[in-house]
């Protein structure tokens, strides 16, 4: 899922300054499951704008709702009236939440109530952590089903570099080697000598790099 | 001949190499590296020019080496693949060949988070296994990755760094088969004060042959004092220094002649071990020390071929 962590509140609440008319949407899908951008959230964020607005004396109002999948242009007509009547929405959804709701209302002013952080999975209540990086050409039947470039530091193809000790990266004893967690793996699997291979150079044109990138399956759109 | 360079003659005619490390300023001085280039060249066969070492900003590495190369000092063009996509790679290594540099070892570099911009964007386009490889292929096939020709030659004689000390143990001997599988022609390994380690690797690394087909220069440092031994055993990653090390370091009643001493010792050790064929000297911030180490380490004087 797309995690994401919602932004300061004094970040917020520079953003919305002027507004006094606000929409705060939640997205119910993968932002919700990381407690960043789902009802309650929404909830919550607009408590705290009212609070902060009556403390200095200013007048706000806010309407609170989420949209069950922000992402996808069939769920904003529902919302249709509640953005033609506010000044601002305060979306907490992902970036491309955000700007599927830009471009369904052209002329409505869109602001973003999160970061979004990364592709990820809830280790546990409250940890989420990166698994992928959306490069465009998976090699995890090659590495044991654990991505080097999205969990690597330098994202090495023929890791781990000279700084993995005790199962920890360089950068901090709080993050796993990705590369030691990948040849735990195949040797497990008894498939170590997958690693006796050099990776050959990465496309990056397929991650990104090589512009925008779009699918068109003509299977479909005919 | 690959390169023609001084350390590959030495190394191909089976004699012992030393090399060192020369750090670039953080500023423009043309003194500061020339004036470590003067004090180490009849003591080295070779210098190497870090790359922006530990993430931090100094003049970069294919400068540096210019400037030695002006005194008459032959370089080791250090490169990392942090701050170069696959086009500045290859680019400034036909810069560095034209400028007449010779050897490059091929490294991934610290982390940018280790240095003083922590904030950067890493470029990891390719790793230090395909920057060796990409180097090999502009020089045997004179060609460019994208396969276009390359006008001219690129005699280079290529390193590589590898890391005994650093896990997992085992992996580590198959990492240096890729890298000479991808081309490394000489290794320079991270700094050795767990011998007995080291030589349980060297062990490995014969068990698969892979001391016939590569230079292993060993790697050392001379501690200055208790406290940087204590720093290396805590905080750097990827080293492994003794305990002992550090009480001897701090027993010591001269902290400086102690280190000198302990590195001589490693030295004698190394030179004992079947396949070392030299020992590259890394005397941080303490260049001045490498002429009485190579002097008491009996390795002067140094071939002239």
């Amino acid at each position: 899922m797309i995690v994401g962590q919602q932004k300061d509140f004094d970040e917020i609440k520079k953003m919305i300054s002027g507004y006094n008319r606000i929409l705060v949407l939640g997205c119910q899908t993968c932002v919700a499951i990381s407690f960043a951008g789902g009802m309650r959230e929404v909830e919550i964020l607009a408590s705290m704008i009212r609070m902060d607005r009556k403390m200095a004396g200013q007048d706000i109002e806010i309407v609170e709702d989420a949209t069950l999948r922000q992402c996808d242009f069939e769920f904003l007509d529902s919302v249709e009236n509640r953005v033609d009547n506010c000044d601002a929405v305060l979306s907490l959804a992902c970036g491309v939440g955000v700007q599927a709701l830009a471009e369904r209302y052209p002329d409505k002013v869109i602001l973003p109530g999160l970061n979004t952080t990364f592709m990820g999975l809830t280790e546990k209540m409250g940890v989420w952590s990166e698994r992928c990086a959306g490069c465009g050409n998976c090699i995890l039947d090659k590495t044991g089903g654990l991505c080097p470039i999205a969990r690597c530091s330098k994202g090495l193809f023929n890791g781990p570099c000279g700084g993995s000790m005790d199962g920890k990266c360089e950068i901090s004893p709080d993050v796993d080697c990705v590369w030691q967690l990948i040849i735990d793996r195949l040797t497990a699997l008894n498939q170590l000598e997958k690693l006796e291979e050099i990776f050959p150079i990465k496309d990056w044109d397929v991650s990104g790099h090589g512009g925008t990138r779009k699918i068109v399956r003509e299977d479909l759109t005919a | 001949m690959k390169s023609g360079s001084n350390l590959e003659k030495i190394l191909s005619s089976g004699q012992f190499a030393v090399t060192a490390e020369c750090g670039p300023p953080k500023g423009t001085s043309v003194k500061v590296i020339q004036r470590k280039g003067e004090l180490l060249k009849f003591h080295c066969d070779a210098l190497n020019v870090t790359d922006n070492q530990t993430a931090i900003v100094r003049m970069s590495s294919l400068s540096g080496c210019v400037l030695l190369k002006q005194v008459n000092v032959e370089p080791v063009m250090q490169m990392v693949v942090r701050d170069r996509n696959r086009l500045a790679i290859q680019s400034d290594i036909l810069g560095a060949v034209a400028l007449g540099i010779r050897n490059v070892l091929c490294l991934s570099g610290d982390h940018q988070k280790f240095g003083n911009h922590p904030t950067a964007k890493g470029v990891y386009d390719i790793d230090s296994m395909q920057l060796i490889q990409t180097l090999k292929k502009m020089r045997d096939e004179k060609k460019f990755l994208s396969g276009d020709d390359i006008s001219g030659e690129v005699p280079l004689f290529l390193g590589a760094a590898a890391n005994p000390f650093a896990d997992p143990f085992e992996f580590r001997v198959t990492r240096l088969a890729k890298k000479i599988k991808a081309g490394a022609d000489f290794i320079q390994t991270q700094a050795i004060f767990d011998v007995p380690k080291f030589i349980r690797w060297m062990e490995m690394v014969r068990d698969r042959g892979l001391d016939q087909k590569v230079h292993i220069l060993a790697g050392v440092i001379p501690v200055k004092s208790v406290g940087m031994a204590r720093y290396m055993r805590n905080n750097v990653s990827g080293l492994s220094v003794p305990k002992e090390l550090v009480d001897r370091m701090a027993d010591a009643k001269d902290a400086k002649e102690e280190g000198v001493k302990i590195c001589l010792e490693t030295i004698e050790l190394l030179k004992e071990i079947d396949g070392i064929h030299g020992v590259h000297i890394m005397a941080v911030a303490w260049e001045d020390i490498v002429p009485e180490i190579v002097e008491k380490a009996g390795l002067m004087p140094r071939p002239v071929i």
